[in-house]
């Protein structure tokens, strides 16, 4: 019995797959469980495996191309078994000639009349099956703006490629996560400003990557939904760095930096302010034991949070370790799902960059997210003298629904004090 | 409450209708000696004698005509209809003079009567007398028009009508006679003109059904929970004025609507329903409006043949896993 092969679900966030490299030619034997593919999820890249026997009879989409969730990829049988039955289910491949124009075709400038919404995008050639227009139901349209889904994103799965109420569902679960999920929000027209200069820059079109498309689409449930606002302080912190310097001259492996004992004093912080280590989620609001902290890393073209569990219980070498060895892995998009979702908390530290200060996005259903600036030498006054101190800046982003600013900042007090005398962390 | 049919129910309804009020009486052809046609009036004649139950002539337009004008000056008639494909013959009383009799004297005449009797498909009978013409009359402003499906809807719209000051067009299923179902006893029971009734509460799919349609409805209903589709049943039960708020409410709820009906698609009452749906609640739509009809020929007489014009179960089934996307 020939078998198929679809496009599976490897991560929570997961709408569509690329295929990053085929592990088996068609003709090649398959076992159970060997791995067939390499597919590019919106976050990582994760092998495939066979979940039948025999050959890899057909191939149906190739290495570089995308394929939706339960979409046929390739079919699994015996050499010589007709699988055509199998084949005709597959999604008539729309020829290279009907896709989008390829970004580098357009043109690299365009005429100083040409209406800037129209920005190189003739006509909007919007994705669909057959017809050439993308076919919506009335009320996914509908909900689709109330809630920011982008259905150009999107797959229908309704007849003709219809997007009906269940794909927008998916595709607002999937970006949930989001406390409440469903906030509505009524979308404005869009105005676009007729520009003023006599010629309009040249640009150029790039397709978005899975990731940046995910980044933008969780960013959108974050800031327009979730009541965001910010609290920052200025902490000193020479004794944090003196604590570092000794701890690493111990043992030089150890390789503490600053960021691992930021992570550990949110963590302990967070434990004692249990208002704070908490997330809104509409009817309730849930309380978590333990705080596990997302550590936002940069990656190639965008970004991901790998959580370290229950940092508020674990050693400053156990969180370097674990945050060196998780931020490796995120660069080569190694992660397995579990290990960048669910967060209680996030750090996000452009220090390295020099930013003094900065806000930062809240990752949902997380009730905040610390910014942290660079630490630089200032001049302070202490005891009425002027003196030279290791300062750092600190913005806190909190959720207003269930953060309010007194809780917040007797929470970020907490976070001083104790980066200001870490100390504290062993009495 | 007693179980009783739907027959019996109209029985009661006329008959607590008579002793109320003096001024109602009831006309038609073989409503008296005979006891009515399909014995909607049995008794009736024993207990009120021949002046407030009245055979007439074969002659429809003639007792329409008298029935208008008695309730011209005061009365309150109950015209029946051997069946509404002879109502066909009287339409002229019923549209132009019924109809609009209100309107046309500047408000001096009401006319309070019923035009009742069976209608819409029965059994082996042909093209000429198995057949739905509600949208006919529902068509014209000055008329309402009911379609009850259960004996305990059929008591109190008709006691309703008989007691409401304009034309009403009463049609009896004339297959569902004989369904049984609860009564409340009470003499004063009566449901009001224009409400429709929630038949089953559910969650993914609307299907308004009347007459017929209902229990067709329900069935369809029970079997597509099993398949773990959960349907709203909607009776309008007066499909002039229509309640269409309460079909709009649950269009709203569950985003899919079958409309079924065993008259001819084209200018029907779900004609009428679709369109408004589409007015008032197309925001709310994840799938086109999808309509169960009668086939569009002349009823057939051969038994098969007729099976397959009716609307049954698995039709109903397929167009609610139509507008789910089940298929």
């Amino acid at each position: 019995m020939a078998s198929k092969v679809i496009m599976p679900k490897l991560s929570p966030t997961m709408e569509e797959g690329q295929i990053a490299r085929w592990l088996k030619k068609e003709g090649d034997k398959v076992s159970m469980g060997e791995p067939l593919a390499e597919i590019d999820t919106d976050k990582a890249t994760m092998e495939m495996q066979a979940l039948s026997e025999g050959v890899l009879r057909k191939i149906l989409v190739q290495e570089g191309e995308s394929a939706p969730l339960g979409q046929l990829i390739a079919v699994v049988g015996t050499p010589d078994e007709d699988i055509s039955s199998l084949l005709s289910e597959a999604p008539a491949k729309a020829a290279p000639a009907e896709k989008q124009p390829e970004p580098a075709a357009q043109p690299a400038s365009r005429t100083p009349a040409a209406a800037p919404e129209t920005n190189g995008r003739q006509q909007a050639p919007q994705e669909s099956s057959q017809s050439g227009r993308m076919i919506v139901s009335p009320l996914a349209a509908r909900m689709a703006a109330e809630a920011g889904v982008d259905l150009k994103s999107l797959q229908g799965s309704g007849p003709g490629g219809r997007i009906i109420k269940r794909d927008i569902e998916a595709a607002m679960s999937q970006s949930k996560a989001a406390p409440g999920g469903t906030f509505p929000r009524s979308v404005e027209p869009l105005k676009f400003q007729q520009a003023q200069v006599a010629t309009a820059s040249p640009y150029r079109d790039e397709p978005s990557s899975e990731i940046r498309r995910v980044i933008a689409r969780r960013l959108v449930t974050s800031l327009g939904p979730v009541p965001h606002f910010f609290l920052t302080s200025e902490i000193e912190m020479d004794r944090a760095a003196e604590m570092r310097r000794g701890i690493n001259a111990l043992d030089p492996d150890l390789k503490i930096s600053i960021n691992d004992i930021i992570i550990k004093v949110v963590a302990v912080a967070l434990v004692q302010h249990p208002a704070v280590n908490a997330s809104f989620q509409d009817k309730f609001i849930r309380y978590y034991e333990h705080a596990d902290i997302g550590v936002a890393v940069a990656i190639e073209d965008g970004l991901i949070t790998p959580v370290v569990r229950a940092a508020d219980q674990k050693s400053l070498s156990q969180i370097a370790g674990e945050v060196r060895e998780l931020a490796e892995r995120a660069k080569t998009r190694k992660l397995k799902p579990e290990e960048y979702t669910g967060a209680t908390f996030s750090v996000s530290n452009l220090g390295m960059f020099g930013i003094d200060e900065f806000t930062a996005i809240i990752n949902p259903p997380e009730s905040g997210i610390l910014a942290v600036g660079a630490m630089t030498p200032k001049p302070v006054v202490r005891n009425d003298e002027v003196v030279v101190k290791q300062m750092m800046r600190v913005t806190m982003s909190c959720d207003h629904r269930v953060i309010d600013g007194a809780t917040g900042a007797k929470f970020l007090q907490t976070v001083k004090k104790m980066l200001e005398n870490p100390l504290y962390l062993v009495v | 409450m007693a179980t009783i049919t739907i027959r019996e129910a109209l029985n009661q309804a006329i008959r607590e209708e008579l002793a109320r009020d003096e001024r109602v009486f009831l006309m038609g052809e073989e409503v008296a000696a005979y006891n009515g046609a399909y014995k909607v009036t049995k008794g009736l004649l024993d207990e009120f004698g021949p002046k407030r139950v009245i055979d007439t002539p074969i002659t429809e337009l003639g007792f329409a005509g008298l029935g208008v004008g008695a309730a011209m000056v005061g009365l309150r008639p109950i015209v029946e209809f051997i069946t509404f494909n002879f109502s066909i013959l009287a339409t002229d009383q019923i549209v132009n003079s019924a109809a609009k009799m209100l309107y046309m004297s500047g408000g001096q005449y009401n006319i309070p009567i019923v035009f009742r009797g069976p209608g819409g498909s029965a059994y082996q009978v042909s093209s000429q007398h198995s057949q739905a013409i509600e949208s006919w009359f529902a068509y014209f402003p000055g008329l309402k028009v009911v379609m009850p499906s259960t004996p305990a809807d059929a008591k109190g719209l008709l006691k309703s009508a008989i007691r409401d000051d304009d034309p009403v067009i009463f049609i009896e299923q004339e297959r569902m006679y004989g369904n049984k179902g609860e009564v409340p006893d009470d003499p004063d029971f009566t449901i009001p003109l224009g409400v429709a009734d929630i038949k089953r509460e559910g969650t993914d799919v609307t299907i308004v059904a009347r007459s017929l349609m209902v229990p067709i409805a329900l069935k369809a209903a029970d079997k597509l929970q099993e398949q773990g589709v959960s349907c709203e049943v909607i009776d309008p039960r007066t499909i002039r004025p229509l309640d269409i708020d309460t079909i709009i409410e649950s269009v709203k709820k569950t985003n899919r609507v079958v409309l079924a009906e065993e008259s001819h698609p084209v200018c029907g009452i779900n004609a009428e329903i679709s369109a408004a749906i589409m007015e008032r609640a197309m925001d709310f739509l994840d799938a086109p409006v999808k309509r169960v009809s009668g086939i569009d020929v002349p009823m057939p007489y051969a038994k098969n043949l007729e099976d397959l014009v009716v609307p049954d179960v698995d039709r109903v089934i397929a167009a609610v896993r139509e507008v789910a996307y089940l298929d």
